[in-house]
């Protein structure tokens, strides 16, 4: 460990205690006001809220493509090389440390903090969406044709696959390594020290940690208010339950009360738990589609689906010359946005659970396994929804009219649709609570100072808000005040791609003067 | 009677540990016992210590200081917890097994109304051991 780095920053250093609590000030206090901000902002005036925020994230994306996407497939080289490069060899806690989780519970936790219920709702939707033409297609490939249902399949794993787990290995990564390696707090802000040295103490610090407190919560809250609208869509199509505000907001007071409960239960107690609860009903929603329908198909898939996405991830993360700039626009560069927003959160999280794992096995597990799973679960969802579309079986053979139900259309045309439906309800559910969960404690990190053992009441503190802001705008301003958030978490895509791409060079930096340290330790 | 005292440290807080201090010497001293002092952190930096190693040191370097005051045999263990504002009641009950001790001696505070809610440390770990556990009021 290098000592010098001592007095630049030290978790809770800053750190006021008032009335049991231990929070990091500035950023606690300006976090919590400029969320008060935001949301009043989205509820007294939704529709000049969402038409601004949404006009900042529309220009990030119409003149910044070029960097996203420049920046996307950089991530990967970065990883993939760090993989195979001698550095990949540097633990992350020294060479002593050992991993404190299993490697199955490792996964389960950073798959449902990284992916969690978008997988659930796109892996339908969006192949048949690329298919049937709903917003464009994929390289303007003709819809409806095998050419067009390849590169459908192609795209989607494109979309999320390897890019966005690079997005979070690099972040994870910094983290893990300046934490566990460097001793700094486990804060955006540490994995700068390297270049901004005792300014990261400063308001350069205090705004990085600002905007990802505020890209994380306001991701949450939209991701439950949405998913909330979502689950409440699929048992009014499931059950004829009513598809009422209340309905709504009573699974989202469901999900918070859960989501507290893990929260208060912490990491192994909570968290944990219900990644791997998770982990259990995924598998068996997977198997049941896989067996369903049709296993030599699904098997058949997994090559097609392997193959299509590496036939087409080179002309995907190609920007210049693209014929189909309004799909690109649309969906690669938004949802490049949306993982770099959702970022901070992952990689805090990633970064907290994996002391002990060398560079290469940490990079391999957030790269290539998550890879590999979608691949298998988008063979089994997108494979057959897209069967369906093409052989004009059931609803999808109209395309995609909501979203949120394109699932439910798919398992209505297997065996036991209610039954599996309830399940795909129940992981909906799980989803959201692991994404809550996980999502509070990193809130409540970069509150405390990088203190993991501020009081509890913090972390309930997190975790409750999230629940109230994702209600409090569906009862207030609707769908337009969540879109308008949501906008906002997105726009803050842009600036991280910069702190992203300073963060690479910053962890390179250090990466050799470890391995340095470590070749003359050993001379 | 007792061989073995165990006494669970925050570093962090150590002002507050005064008064149990005095009785661990105290008692050390009667009963010609051990001490093992415990501290609890989590493997990411802390405020204190930036590693679990340096955690440890710290811990050493208290516990050799304070064998002066009883002149018993000490020693020291560092524990890692995942989620120390959650996990440090199991982890004690775990630490009193691991370190074979039939007497802990804990600091704890005056009642408050949040206890209800959030409630010291000592009652719990008396519930969930074998060994003998001394409250020691701040």
């Amino acid at each position: 460990m290098k000592q010098d780095d001592a007095p630049v920053l030290t978790a809770g250093q800053d750190n006021k205690q008032i009335m049991g609590l231990d929070f990091h000030n500035p950023v606690f206090p300006l976090s919590a006001l400029a969320i008060l901000a935001f949301i009043l902002y989205a509820l007294i005036y939704p529709d000049a809220a969402n038409g601004q925020l949404g006009a900042a994230r529309g220009w990030s994306i119409e003149h910044f493509d070029w960097l996203f996407m420049i920046a996307g497939n950089f991530f990967v080289i970065f990883c993939l090389a760090l993989v195979l490069l001698p550095v990949g060899r540097i633990r992350l806690g020294g060479a002593q440390a050992r991993p404190e989780y299993s490697r199955l519970s490792w996964f389960a936790m950073l798959f449902a903090a990284g992916m969690g219920i978008g997988l659930m709702f796109w892996s339908v939707a969006e192949p048949v969406a690329y298919y049937t033409d709903w917003y464009g297609t994929p390289l303007n490939a003709a819809a409806g044709t095998a050419e067009g249902a390849s590169a459908a399949m192609g795209a989607t794993m494109f979309h999320w696959g390897l890019h966005p787990w690079a997005i979070y290995g690099v972040v994870g990564l910094s983290l893990a390594f300046f934490a566990y390696n460097r001793g700094l707090p486990l804060t955006l802000r540490s994995a700068f020290t390297p270049l901004l040295g005792r300014y990261t103490r400063g308001w350069i610090g205090h705004t990085i940690d600002i905007v990802a407190v505020l890209a994380t919560i306001f991701g949450l809250a939209t991701s439950l208010g949405f998913g909330a609208s979502q689950a409440a869509g699929g048992l009014a199509y499931l059950f004829d339950i009513p598809n009422t505000l209340g309905t709504q907001i009573a699974i989202i007071v469901l999900v918070t009360v859960v989501a507290l409960f893990s929260v208060w239960r912490g990491i192994d107690g909570g968290v944990k738990l219900f990644s791997n609860i998770n982990m259990v009903i995924a598998l068996v929603l997977l198997l049941f589609v896989v067996f369903t329908g049709g296993t030599l198909l699904f098997v058949n898939g997994l090559v097609t689906t392997t193959l299509d996405y590496l036939g087409h991830i080179v002309p995907l993360s190609n920007w210049i010359g693209r014929d189909d700039t309004t799909w690109y626009h649309g969906w690669t560069v938004f949802y490049w946005a949306w993982w770099i927003s959702w970022s901070p959160f992952v990689g805090m999280f990633i970064a907290r659970v994996s002391r002990g794992r060398t560079v290469r096995e940490f990079l391999t597990a957030v790269l290539l396994v998550p890879t590999l799973v979608t691949i298998v679960w988008m063979s089994a969802f997108g494979g057959t929804a897209l069967r369906q579309s093409a052989e004009g079986v059931g609803e999808l053979a109209n395309g995609i009219g909501d979203v949120s139900l394109a699932m439910f259309h798919m398992l209505e045309q297997l065996p036991m649709t209610t039954l599996t439906s309830s399940l795909a309800i129940v992981l909906v559910l799980v989803f959201f609570i692991t994404s809550s969960d996980s999502g509070s404690l990193v809130i409540d990190n970069i509150t405390a100072g990088g203190k993991t053992d501020a009081p509890r009441s913090q972390r309930v503190f997190w975790a409750t808000l999230e629940g109230v802001i994702a209600g409090v705008l569906l009862y207030g301003g609707g769908s337009t005040a969540l879109s308008a958030l949501q906008a906002g978490a997105v726009a803050t895509g842009l600036p991280f791609t910069l702190v992203l791409l300073v963060m690479c060079f910053s962890l390179a930096l250090g990466l050799r003067e470890e391995q340095r340290n470590q070749r003359l330790a050993t001379v | 009677m007792y061989k073995k005292i165990m006494v669970p440290v925050d570093l962090a807080h150590l002002d507050q540990l005064a008064k149990t201090l005095r009785v661990v010497a105290d008692l050390a001293n009667f009963y010609q016992a051990e001490v093992c002092y415990v501290g609890v952190t989590a493997s990411t930096p802390g405020s204190l210590a930036r590693t679990p190693e340096e955690y440890q040191q710290k811990l050493d370097a208290f516990a050799k200081q304070h064998t002066t005051e009883h002149g018993q045999p000490v020693s020291a263990r560092v524990v890692i917890s995942h989620d120390p504002a959650v996990d440090l009641d199991d982890v004690l009950v775990q630490a009193i097994e691991d370190v074979g001790a039939d007497l802990v001696v804990m600091g704890t505070h005056l009642p408050r109304h949040l206890d209800a809610l959030l409630p010291a440390h000592g009652g719990k770990v008396a519930t969930h051991t074998q060994a003998s556990i001394f409250l020691v009021r701040a």
